[in-house]
């Protein structure tokens, strides 16, 4: 497959990417660069990862048309259900991917980052299944935030150590992984939770999730007798759902690419996690992508009603589908999240996460025709946002 | 001539490179911490410029770069405070910092204003050598400046030959697998990988950085290089000094043996 959206030799998407990473790092990094593709296109790695995707993640994920939902828009929209993978996003993709991945290149010890602890536990999760050692890096504050997944990923064997540094969020918890990282060059394999970081992780995080997009391709062929959509939604923080369900599109000229922003309390708010809106250029976590940063160039803290959109950068290749307008973005606030959320509950009986929520949310902005078909990846589902929901929509009223 | 190529040129003793937060521990703090540190004898400066996100430094350097950026430090700050630097500094100066605030400031803006407070050299850690040579080399050589690469115990001999091919002035020898002020002494593995970049007769002399905090693991490490570099146990000094300049002075004596 050759996209014209895809890496190019120099791990750029357009001007966006490459591998901005210290000295310390580079063995690494280059050591996956120069076998992560042979690895994955061996035979062996393949009947591994889909048959783990298959027996244990529990794919391929349902695509639900939503009657009711299409009712109310005068549309056809279907729901891709990564909500039902284990563990109960599409972060395990990822993971199950990677860990793999790692096996291969001889690494027994696996760090991560996580920030509202989806990635966390997905990556202790295959930790465990493997037997490899799991330390996860949680900021101080998400950890306070986010009680439940800090006891599942200790419940699965990961140690979760508290960012202390900067804003005490995900940001600061990639840091500190990436310290980690730097400080264990043998036998750590660093598990990237998003389309993110240096070349190759962007790329290798998109392939392990273009599963997602994979699936919808055949079962639109088999649900609409065309293998394409006219839109395919999906959240953006870091972007990794996205990418996945892109990655298949990426050169059909029939779909539309619409990523849903965290617009927070409003893109001009001073509170926000809307990047393609807010960012300019600028090198974080190892790539060069569009970055929420002050005129000095030092990195702001994001704001989002949703931990998994709160980042403030995007993945390079988002930034390069934002800005040669192959994607269309939307900037979502927390309240039309909320509202999305509810909705779908009601009229579809599946309580979306929060960050889904956002991509829900763009189907009153959308305007699809009655005869259109319009996917959204579900990305995740919303057991663990119960007390942001309790809360925000009243409901112990 | 570049005040670094004459200084590696003319030493008849260990190089002490020594680092310091801009801006700290206070804001105007900058020039005093110069001045004091030239009057020790230190033989090379180096700034740092604060970020938010410095993921190669630990803890100590993290919390100075977080005090200064949270006292107002800026790019355009440092470069004012900078202005009249080489009227009371003659050693060699090196500013270190990310790649992130130099894109904003503007390359070539940022090394206009370089060359023109008399800084001699960069160290930029995740501004990678193939970026490096394709976007930045040619306006850092027109502005005069050297940019000092990295290398670590897991760096392959052949990429250290590209890198003593790229580099000039000196190269920055990271001790140990670490972030900055991780650890502290020099271990028998640590020696081994000193011995062996010495034996490969690079054209640029090496500095040894990181674990490096006293006088005497700086004469370990300058046994197998021109000399060697002090962050975080100066940082750890400015944090608590109650006499800035005295404290510097006697700090950079120590160091050097000269007290």
């Amino acid at each position: 497959m050759n996209h014209s959206f895809q890496v190019d030799e120099r791990g750029y998407y357009g001007d966006f990417g490459g591998a901005f990473i210290p000295e310390m790092l580079y063995p690494n990094v280059e050591e996956l660069r120069s076998r992560y593709l042979d690895i994955i296109a061996d035979p062996s790695f393949q009947e591994e990862f889909h048959a783990l995707l298959k027996d244990y993640v529990g794919r391929p994920t349902p695509l639900f048309k939503a009657e009711r939902l299409s009712a109310k828009y005068n549309t056809h929209i279907y729901l891709k259900r990564e909500d039902l993978c284990h563990t109960g996003a599409h972060k395990v993709n990822n993971t199950i991917g990677q860990i793999l991945v790692a096996k291969r290149l001889g690494k027994n010890k696996i760090v991560a980052e996580t920030g509202a602890g989806q990635h966390g536990v997905a990556t202790a999760t295959v930790c465990a299944l493997m037997g490899m050692e799991c330390i996860v890096y949680m900021g101080a504050i998400d950890i306070e935030r986010q009680a439940p997944n800090v006891a599942r990923m200790r419940m699965l064997g990961a140690t979760v150590v508290a960012a202390q540094s900067g804003s005490k969020t995900l940001k600061d918890a990639t840091n500190e992984a990436m310290r980690h990282w730097i400080n264990n060059p043998v036998d750590t394999h660093y598990i990237i939770g998003s389309v993110v970081g240096p070349h190759p992780y962007p790329d290798m995080v998109a392939r392990f999730q273009s599963v997602i997009s994979e699936e919808m391709r055949s079962q639109l062929q088999e649900k609409e007798g065309r293998d394409y959509p006219d839109y395919v939604i999906a959240c953006v923080g870091g972007g990794s759902n996205a990418a996945g369900a892109f990655y298949h599109f990426l050169d059909e000229p029939r779909t539309q690419l619409i990523a849903a922003e965290a617009a927070g309390q409003g893109v001009s708010t001073g509170h926000s996690a809307a990047t393609t809106f807010l960012g300019k250029p600028g090198v974080l976590h190892g790539s060069k992508s569009l970055l929420m940063q002050t005129e000095d160039g030092q990195v702001i803290e994001p704001y989002s009603i949703s931990a998994g959109l709160d980042y403030p950068g995007i993945g390079p290749m988002h930034a390069h589908l934002f800005k040669s307008g192959r994607a269309k973005f939307y900037d979502i606030t927390d309240e039309e999240a909320l509202e999305a959320a509810l909705e779908c509950s009601m009229l579809e009986g599946i309580i979306p996460a929060l960050e889904s929520a956002h991509a829900l949310a763009v189907f009153g902005k959308l305007n699809a025709k009655p005869n259109e078909v319009v996917v959204v990846n579900l990305s995740g589902r919303g057991d663990k946002d119960l007390s942001t929901y309790q809360q925000r929509l009243k409901l112990n009223d | 001539m570049n005040r670094i190529t004459k200084l590696f040129a003319e030493a008849t003793e260990p190089i002490l490179n020594v680092y310091a937060t801009a801006g700290y521990p206070n804001f105007g703090d900058t020039m005093t911490v110069l001045n004091a540190l030239q009057a020790g004898g230190v033989d090379i400066i180096e700034i740092g410029m604060p970020y938010s996100d410095p993921v190669a430094d630990g803890e100590t350097i993290q919390q100075s770069n977080q005090v200064s950026l949270d006292q107002g430090m800026t790019v355009a700050h440092l470069f004012e405070q900078l202005k009249d630097m080489r009227q009371t500094v003659s050693v060699p100066v090196l500013l270190m910092g990310y790649i992130n605030p130099v894109l904003q400031y503007g390359v070539e803006a940022f090394c206009q204003k370089c060359a023109e407070v008399g800084v001699d050299g960069l160290i930029l850690p995740d501004l990678p050598m193939a970026e490096y040579e394709s976007e930045y080399q040619a306006i850092f050589e027109q502005y005069g400046l050297y940019n000092i690469f990295l290398i670590t115990p897991q760096t392959t001999d052949a990429r250290i030959a590209q890198i003593d091919a790229i580099s000039k002035g000196f190269i920055y020898m990271v001790s140990s697998a670490s972030t900055t002020g991780a650890k502290t002494g020099i271990s028998s593995d640590q020696e081994t990988y000193f011995k062996r970049i010495e034996g490969m007769n690079l054209k640029n002399p090496r500095l040894i950085g990181f674990g490096i905090s006293d006088r005497a693991s700086f004469l370990k490490a300058s046994e197998s290089a021109a000399g060697a570099i002090i962050g975080s146990a100066f940082v750890k000094l400015l944090g608590q000094a109650k006499d800035l300049h005295n404290e510097i002075v006697g700090f950079v004596q120590s160091i050097k043996g000269k007290k």
